[in-house]
Parts: structure tokens; C-alpha cells; sequence
């Protein structure tokens, strides 16, 4: 039971693969996979409340980490629930495009439970692998061939990352004579004044960082969101986030005594990460890259709780990082139904999208205001626990910045609300989404306001996951 | 906890007042009919009116206490309450809002004419949001339901605005939302340093460091002076009514520019009184500069929309100079010049939005002469605009009376530089009734234009009955208030011992 959801995932990737080599549709493949999602959240749920350790101790099943790969698993299911028909990734490959899909998500879920330094690398590189080929599957009918540049800047800023987080590790291991993570950050946590010390754990932190997109390891995002397909992207955009944040977690949860030189670097990354990514979003005009440059400002946000080192502070970035991606997921959604082919999608193609389609409309502009940071939705409350957290660590001064970078970010948010709401539609075409993907979208939004609006169950439940980790 | 009364004889009322709109606009949702969509927001509203009048009977006059509160702890680990009430600084205000949400439904019956069913949803919202926004005694339900507004308005103006309407949208959009963030940065800060709760009774009249309350002064201003608006942070504001729909320009008017002197009062007073005193010298010749330039630029107006909205910069400076004098006539003038500024104003765009229906033009020129055509028209119109300028016997008089005596309380000079505001508001609204009412006919025949109808009546009807009972009988109005006002003020003095310093200062 406590491995039974990894099971269920290399179970999945089998029966795809068995499904590869006969003749099936892509409406079929479509609905195995979804099927087989919806039986790995269930796996995922069958197994929450399991403790243990695996392979010699490297391996930890506790409430964080499977409350993590439910919500892993979660995300993916909502990804293939409105993925539709992946428009645009040939067809003969769908049966591999969802295996990778699954193997990455299983590199992920190893990655929330890996509490040893190889094992974190083996399940980071092995979902990195899967989606670095995920990434180029796109059929753009040889047109701009920008997947490939995609695939090729994503692959090579990854494996860059990868070695800069190797690199660190084999510092860790040769400062404390261990691979074990509690051995490892207790013992780091002694010799902060040695700056090896400090540059191993940034070395480290540098890998999870580029999973977050946060600056300075940020630069794959604009071109990999726009070159991947529509789907694709949506993947990216929030499942390895989700676990990137939690062993974040589990990672900086260890940190004791006086982490300043750690801190400082992170407060730095919190706030270059918020400005860099909020003004560069203000001039995008293809609506992935303005979310992608978005994602970018939305991870320094969740470094204001990570730099708490509190329990509440992991608590807050594990709730904003949840809204983030439920909010995420409903503007991709609506991204994703809109594209006729699989194309791009650019601004003012939502061009009066309230007459074209009122309920993908309304779901963009609900995602896109929680995104903002207006109440009643998620956003808000996401970011207000953030903010008092942060104040109440006497971090003024990042607060008043994290505050203008609200400010900041409403205006590109709104000029997309703006296009869809008043813009004339002109020649385009009427949406007509399926009853899955509104079913989908009205799970997302209902969520999205419960979670605004009565926030204190999940935060506390939040604060129990987090606390088994402490 | 001695700051709350609790009116068991109408338990829940305000929560009754606030959740009816929006329970009103959730079913609305479902119901794609704009017949029924109509008649639903205007009896959800009416319900909603008839439902706050027992809140006058009930109110007790007596004591400067919160009433009718209901309190219930909302998200524990914060401390969050979902706590509401009113005292006699609100009640008004409620009223108002109350009353004018069934004239705003009335007045797009036949102005609206596409969507309609969204309309009325934004308008509940709207209503629901706006409400919370007076009643609330927690500072984050406060700022939850002060934000969550910008959306449904940002709606009306962005979708059945006039031909600007983009524009003039994102600019009132993020103009609010900008002087708002660092508000919310103020209330953390506030909810730290005073043990973790986020109670606005429990955040006044504390002693907060000279420099903290500057800071804090300086985020409640800036939220609240876009809000109002204060010279020269009103450029949204023209932009806003004119493009808006009448609906939209009269909500606007009449309740959003009320929130930010709300503000004020609320918290800028109470929670920063040594940064008032410091700062209220500046406000104070802020809002003169406000009462001339207003006064001025409504004067060279020909869209009478703009106008009126320039008028408004001029009025509620008006207000902002009653709150800062900081006496009882001032304050109680400043209180009832919101009332009356929000039943006037709101009329008259009322009535220019019903030229506008017929002419489908706001200039000045285009209406030249249309009176003579619609009698009862100008009936309404001519005592709305004595009104504006404070005609004896109208409501905004005893307002503007109770301000400049207040003012003349403190400061002569500042008195002397206000009166002009007055005398040009008299200038630019006499023009305007001059052109419409006895203008020449150099416009094409007009004598199509057909005179109100009973629907345009019953609109303005309530408005005008209010002018004249302010206008006249204004004591039961300020009784309301007295006793919650002399209570900020005697706090407000009594926190400083040495108050006449202050006066010395403005004097000089």
C-alpha cells in the first residue's frame, strides 16, 4: 500500500504502452488515459494515510508527501480532463505522449518522497527526461518548428541545472560525509559561516529552483511555454511545481540556526522573481508566455512564505501554490478549448470571447482575477497569508515591494479580461466546449471560491501536513 | 468588547441587508430572461430597501456604540471575524445605499438593452458589496468586500459603457486597485502590532509611534483620496462617468466616491489621530485646491456628464475639508454633505442619462432648448441643480452651511478660499439649466422629445423628496449622527491634550 501509488503509475505506463502497439483511436487512447488518471488519484487517495520508509531509509512515505502526490495526481487528471484531443500532437504518438506524461508524474511523486540526496536526483532527472520529451511532440505542420527550440532550451537549461544541483550535492556529501537529507541539512546547518556550505546549498536549491521557474533559472520558461503545445504547457505550468514547492519544503524545513547568507539569497531571488516576471509579462502578446512570465512572479511570492522558515509560512506556500495551480489550471483550460488546432494562443484571439463561448469567458476572467489577487478568490487569501506571514517575520520592506508587484500585475491580467469582455469578436468562431471540459471548468471555479472564501480548513489542514515534516 | 450593541429585536438584519443581493444575483445567474431579470433586481432591491428602513426605527440614538452587530469567527487562524454593525457614522450611508439600488434598476429599465441579465447581477453584486463595505467592523472583511466591488464595476463601465469605454475602465480599475495595496499592507501591519486581531474598534485610539502612524496615514490616504476623489488624484473619475451607463454613474457617485471619506472617518481619524493632526493642515488646502479646480473645470465643460463629474471633485472636496476641520459642525456637514451630494449628484446624472436616452448626446449644445419640450423634466431639474449649489432650503445647503461653519470655526482663511467653490458652482450649474431649459432653437426641431414618463418619475420622485426634507427638516438626519461624531471628536481631543496647538498652526 505505501508504494501503491507508484505502482498504479508504472501499471498505467505499461497498459499504455500495450495500447501503442495495437490500432487504437485517439478518442480511445484519450479514454484510457483518463481512466487510468482518474485510477491514480484514486490510488493516491487509497494511500494517504500511510507511513513508512522505503529502499533504506531513502525513500519516506509520511502525510506530506502523499498529500502532495494526490494533489500531483489531482492536477494531472484535470490536465487530461480538458486536454481534449491534443490537438496538436500527431496522433500516432499519443499512447507515448501519455506514457511520459505518467512517468514524469511518477518521477515527481518519487521526488516528494525522496529524503536521500541520489534518490531526489534519480526521481528529479527521471521526470525532467520524461518531459523534455514531451516538449517537441507538437505537429506544427513544419511551419515555425519552435518546439524544437523549445525542447532543445528546456533540455539544456535543465541538464545545466541538474549539474549545478549534482555539483552541490557532491559539496554536501563531502562536508558531512553523508547523502541522508536530515544528516546532511543538520549538519550544514552548523557551518553556515563556511562558505562552502552556503554555495553547496544554493548549488542544491538551484534545481528545484529552475522547476519553480524562479529567477536566476527562469530563462527556459517564455520559449518552452510558447514552443510546447497547448496541453503540454498546461503540465509544466503546474504539476512539477507542485512538488518542486514541496520539497522545497522538506528541504528548507531542516534549515535551523543561522541561515542568513541562505536567506538573504533567497529574499533576493523572492523579489527579482516578482519584478522580472510581472514586467516582463506587462508586453507579451501570445497569452502562454504572459502566464509563463506571470508563473515566474508567483514563485517569488511562495519564497515569502518558504523564507519565513515557520511552519505557517510553509503552510501559506503550500496553499498559495495549490490556489496557484487550480487558478493556472482554469486559464489553461480555457487556452486549451479556445485553440481550434492546437495553435498558439495570442491576446486578441479571446477577442469577444464572452459572446463566443460566456462560460469559457467567465472562467478566464475568474482565473485571471484570483491570479491578480482580488477577492473573494483564492488569490487574494493566497497572497494576504503571504504577505502577513512575511510582515510577521518583520520583512517590511519585501512586503511593500510584493505589494507593488500586485499592483503591477493587475494590468496585463485585466487587459486579457478586458480583450475577451469588450473586444468586437469579429470573424471568429463560436467556442462550443464539450460537457467535460465545463464540467471541468465549473469544478475549477467552485474551488476556486471555496477556497477564497473559507480558507481556514485547508490552511489548517495544510499546517498538519506540513508538521509531519517538521 | 464594550463597543458592540447587539439589537436583539432584529437579529441578523444587516446580514439579511448584505446576502439578499447576493443570493438575489445567484439565482439570477441561472434565469436567461430579461423580463424577469428586470423585475427580480428591482424587487430584490426594493425587498432590500424596505428591509433596512426598520434599522432608523431601531437605532439608538443614544449611544455611540456599534448596533445591530453580529459577530462570528470566520478564518480562526487568523483571527478573522466576520463581524458587522453600524453606528452613526455608517447608518446613512447604508441607507443611502439602500435606497438609491432600486432608482439605479429603474433608471436602466429601458437604457440597458442588451445583456441584461448580467447587468442586474453586476448591480446585486454591486449592492451586497457596498453594503458590507459600510457595515464592516473587521478590517479584512473590509478590504475583501472594498476590492471585490472594483469587479462588478469594472464590469458596468467595460461592458455597456459609452464609446471609451476600455479606457476609461482599466483606468478606474487600477487607479482604486493601486491606492489600495498599500492599504492592505497597513492593515498587516496594524493586525501585528495589536495583538494579532484585525477588530477595527480594537485599532483605535491606540499609541502607535509618531512615525508608524505617518506611514500608516500616508497608505490610508492614498487609498482613500483615489477613492473620494481628492485633487489631483481624481483624473480617473471624469473618464469613469462619462463613459459608465447612468446606472453605473450614479452608483458611482452616489455611494463609491462616499467610501473613501468613509474611510476617513472610519480609520484614518481613529487609528493615526497624531498623523491627522499633523497632516490635516495639507488636506485641508488639498481640498481647497479640489474646490476650485473642480469649480473651474466644471464650468468649461460641454458634456454635461463631465460636468457634473467635475462637479463632484469640487463637492466632495467640500467633504474632505468638513472632515479635517475636525469639529462637530464640520464633521456633522462633512457626514451629511456625503448624504446629500450622493441624492443630488445621483439624480442629476439620472436626469442627464434621460437626455441622453432621448438626444443620445451629452453635449450641452445638442440639449440647448430641449426643456420646452419636457416640463416636469425640468420641474426635476431645476430644483436638482439649486440643489448642487446649495440653494437654501435644499439638502446640499444645510451640508455646505454646517462645512463652512465649521471651517470658519478654524480657520478664517480657509473659510474665505473655500466660499468661492460655491459661488462657482452656482456659475457652472445655472449654465447648464440656462441651456436646457431656456436655451435658444438653433438645434433641428426637437419637439418630438417626449416628456418623462411615469417610470422616469418614480425615479427621480424619491430623490427630490429627499432634497427637500434634508433641505428643511435636517435635525432628525443630524441626530443620527450627533452622538457617534461627538464621540470621534472627544477622542480625537481628548487624544490631544494640546489641540490648540494645532488650531494656532492652521490659523497662521
Amino acid at each position: 500500500m505505501q508504494f501503491l501509488p507508484e505502482l498504479t503509475l508504472l501499471g498505467a505506463g505499461l497498459i499504455i504502452f500495450i495500447v501503442s502497439l495495437g490500432k487504437a483511436t485517439g478518442d480511445t487512447t484519450r479514454n484510457i488515459a483518463i481512466g487510468l488518471g482518474a485510477a491514480i488519484f484514486g490510488a493516491t487517495l487509497l494511500s494517504s494515510c500511510q507511513t513508512g520508509k522505503l529502499f533504506f531509509d531513502t525513500y519516506q512515505v509520511d502525510l506530506f508527501s502523499q498529500v502532495f502526490k494526490a494533489l500531483i495526481a489531482g492536477a494531472m487528471l484535470i490536465v487530461l480532463l480538458f486536454g481534449n484531443k491534443l490537438k496538436a500532437i500527431p496522433q500516432k504518438v499519443h499512447p507515448e505522449y501519455y506514457l511520459f506524461m505518467f512517468m514524469s508524474v511518477l518521477g515527481l511523486m518519487m521526488l516528494v518522497s525522496s529524503v536521500e540526496l541520489l534518490a531526489i536526483f534519480v526521481s528529479l532527472e527521471l521526470s525532467s527526461f520524461a518531459v523534455y520529451i514531451m516538449v517537441p511532440m507538437r505537429d506544427d505542420e513544419g511551419k515555425f518548428r519552435f518546439q524544437m527550440e523549445a525542447g532543445i532550451k528546456y533540455l539544456l537549461f535543465g541538464v545545466t541545472a541538474t549539474g549545478f544541483m549534482l555539483f552541490g550535492m557532491s559539496y554536501m556529501y563531502g562536508l558531512t560525509g553523508s547523502t541522508e537529507l536530515s544528516v546532511v541539512i543538520t549538519k550544514l546547518s552548523t557551518m553556515w559561516n563556511n562558505p562552502a556550505a552556503v554555495i553547496a546549498m544554493m548549488m542544491v536549491l538551484a534545481g528545484f529552483f529552475y522547476k519553480l521557474a524562479i529567477f536566476p533559472f527562469h530563462f527556459w520558461v517564455p520559449d518552452v511555454y510558447e514552443g510546447a503545445s497547448n496541453e503540454t504547457t498546461a503540465f509544466i505550468a503546474s504539476v512539477p511545481k507542485l512538488a518542486a514547492v514541496a520539497l522545497l519544503i522538506r528541504l528548507v524545513s531542516l534549515i535551523s540556526g543561522e541561515g542568513q547568507a541562505i536567506l538573504n539569497i533567497l529574499m533576493i531571488c523572492a523579489v527579482v522573481s516578482m519584478f522580472y516576471g510581472n514586467l516582463s509579462a506587462l508586453v507579451q502578446k501570445d497569452i502562454k508566455r504572459m502566464l509563463g512570465f506571470s508563473g515566474i512572479a508567483h514563485a517569488g511570492f511562495v519564497l515569502l512564505g518558504i523564507l519565513t522558515f515557520q511552519i505557517t509560512g510553509f503552510a501559506n506556500a503550500m496553499y498559495y501554490i495549490i490556489g496557484y495551480v487550480l487558478m493556472n489550471l482554469a486559464c489553461f483550460l480555457v487556452i486549451c478549448t479556445v485553440s481550434k488546432n492546437g495553435e498558439n494562443v495570442m491576446i486578441e484571439d479571446l477577442s469577444g470571447l464572452h459572446k463566443r463561448s460566456p462560460i469559457m469567458a467567465f472562467t478566464l476572467a475568474v482565473g485571471l482575477f484570483a491570479l491578480a489577487g482580488i477577492p473573494p478568490f483564492v488569490g487574494f487569501m493566497g497572497k494576504f497569508m503571504l504577505l502577513a506571514g512575511a510582515l510577521k517575520e518583520g520583512y517590511m520592506l519585501i512586503v511593500i515591494l510584493a505589494a507593488i508587484n500586485t499592483a503591477i500585475a493587475i494590468y496585463y491580467y485585466l487587459s486579457v479580461i478586458r480583450v475577451t469582455y469588450t473586444a468586437d469578436p469579429e470573424e471568429r468562431s463560436i467556442v462550443t466546449p464539450s460537457m467535460l471540459t465545463n464540467a471541468t471548468s465549473v469544478f475549477l471555479l467552485t474551488i476556486i471560491v471555496i477556497m477564497g472564501v473559507l480558507p481556514q480548513r485547508f490552511v489548517d489542514y495544510a499546517s498538519t501536513v506540513v508538521q509531519t515534516i517538521m | 468588547m464594550d463597543q458592540l450593541l447587539i439589537n436583539p429585536d432584529y437579529p441578523h438584519i444587516l446580514s439579511t441587508l448584505i446576502f439578499l443581493p447576493l443570493a438575489g444575483a445567484i439565482l439570477l445567474l441561472f434565469v436567461r430572461n430579461e423580463f424577469f431579470a428586470r423585475y427580480w433586481a428591482l424587487g430584490i432591491t426594493t425587498l432590500t430597501a424596505l428591509l433596512s428602513i426598520p434599522l432608523i426605527k431601531a437605532f439608538d440614538m443614544t449611544t455611540s456604540k456599534y448596533q445591530f452587530v453580529e459577530q462570528v469567527s470566520w478564518i480562526k487562524s487568523l483571527n478573522i471575524q466576520y463581524v458587522i454593525g453600524i453606528d452613526g457614522i455608517s447608518i446613512l450611508l447604508v441607507m443611502l445605499t439602500t435606497l438609491i439600488m432600486p432608482l439605479c434598476v429603474l433608471a436602466s429599465w429601458s437604457y440597458i438593452k442588451t445583456r441584461v441579465q448580467a447587468f442586474m447581477v453586476c448591480l446585486l453584486i454591486m449592492e451586497c458589496a457596498m453594503l458590507g463595505v459600510f457595515m464592516a467592523l473587521d478590517f479584512v472583511l473590509f478590504y475583501i468586500l472594498w476590492e471585490a466591488m472594483l469587479i462588478p464595476m469594472y464590469m458596468l463601465i467595460a461592458i455597456w459603457g459609452g464609446p471609451r469605454k476600455i479606457y476609461a475602465s482599466v483606468k478606474f480599475f487600477l487607479y482604486t486597485l493601486a491606492g489600495s495595496v498599500m492599504l492592505l499592507v497597513a492593515i498587516i501591519w496594524l493586525y501585528i502590532n495589536n495583538g494579532y486581531s484585525f477588530f477595527i474598534p480594537d485599532m483605535m485610539w491606540q499609541n502607535y509611534s509618531s512615525t508608524a502612524q505617518i506611514f500608516l496615514f500616508l497608505a490610508f490616504f492614498l487609498a482613500f483620496a483615489i477613492k473620494v476623489p481628492m485633487f489631483p488624484f481624481h483624473t480617473w473619475l471624469p473618464a469613469a462617468h462619462v463613459e459608465a451607463p447612468t446606472a453605473g454613474s450614479v452608483i458611482l457617485a452616489s455611494v463609491l466616491l462616499k467610501m473613501g471619506t468613509y474611510g476617513f472617518l472610519r480609520f484614518a481619524i481613529p487609528i493615526t489621530p497624531e498623523a491627522t493632526m499633523t497632516l490635516a493642515p495639507a488636506i485641508l488646502w488639498l481640498s481647497i485646491a479640489g474646490i476650485i479646480y473642480g469649480g473651474f473645470t466644471a464650468l468649461a465643460q460641454s458634456d454635461m456628464k463631465k460636468l457634473i463629474a467635475y462637479s463632484s471633485v469640487g463637492h466632495m472636496g467640500f467633504v474632505t475639508l468638513g472632515i479635517f476641520v475636525l469639529n462637530t459642525s464640520g464633521v456633522e456637514g462633512a457626514i451629511l454633505q456625503m448624504i446629500n451630494h450622493g441624492i443630488t449628484t445621483g439624480a442629476l446624472f439620472l436626469c442627464i442619462g434621460m437626455i441622453y436616452e432621448r438626444t443620445h448626446s451629452r453635449e450641452l449644445r445638442d440639449a440647448t432648448g430641449v426643456g420646452k419640450h419636457m416640463p416636469i423634466y425640468v420641474t426635476f431639474l431645476t430644483f436638482f441643480s439649486l440643489s448642487s449649489f446649495g440653494f437654501p432650503a435644499t439638502n446640499s445647503f444645510v451640508g455646505e452651511f454646517l462645512i463652512l461653519a465649521g471651517t470658519f470655526e478654524q480657520s478664517i482663511w480657509l473659510a474665505l478660499a473655500a466660499i468661492p467653490g460655491a459661488v462657482l458652482a452656482a456659475a457652472y450649474m445655472l449654465r447648464m439649466l440656462q441651456k436646457i431649459v431656456w436655451g435658444g432653437t438653433d438645434n433641428p426641431d426637437q419637439s418630438w422629445i417626449k416628456d418623462l414618463n411615469i417610470r422616469e418619475i418614480v425615479t427621480l420622485a424619491p430623490f427630490l423628496f429627499f432634497v427637500f426634507w434634508i433641505g428643511l427638516g435636517a435635525q432628525p438626519f443630524i441626530d443620527l449622527i450627533h452622538v457617534s461624531v461627538d464621540n470621534l471628536l472627544n477622542n480625537y481631543h481628548g487624544f490631544h491634550s494640546q489641540i490648540a496647538v494645532v488650531t494656532d498652526l492652521i490659523v497662521q
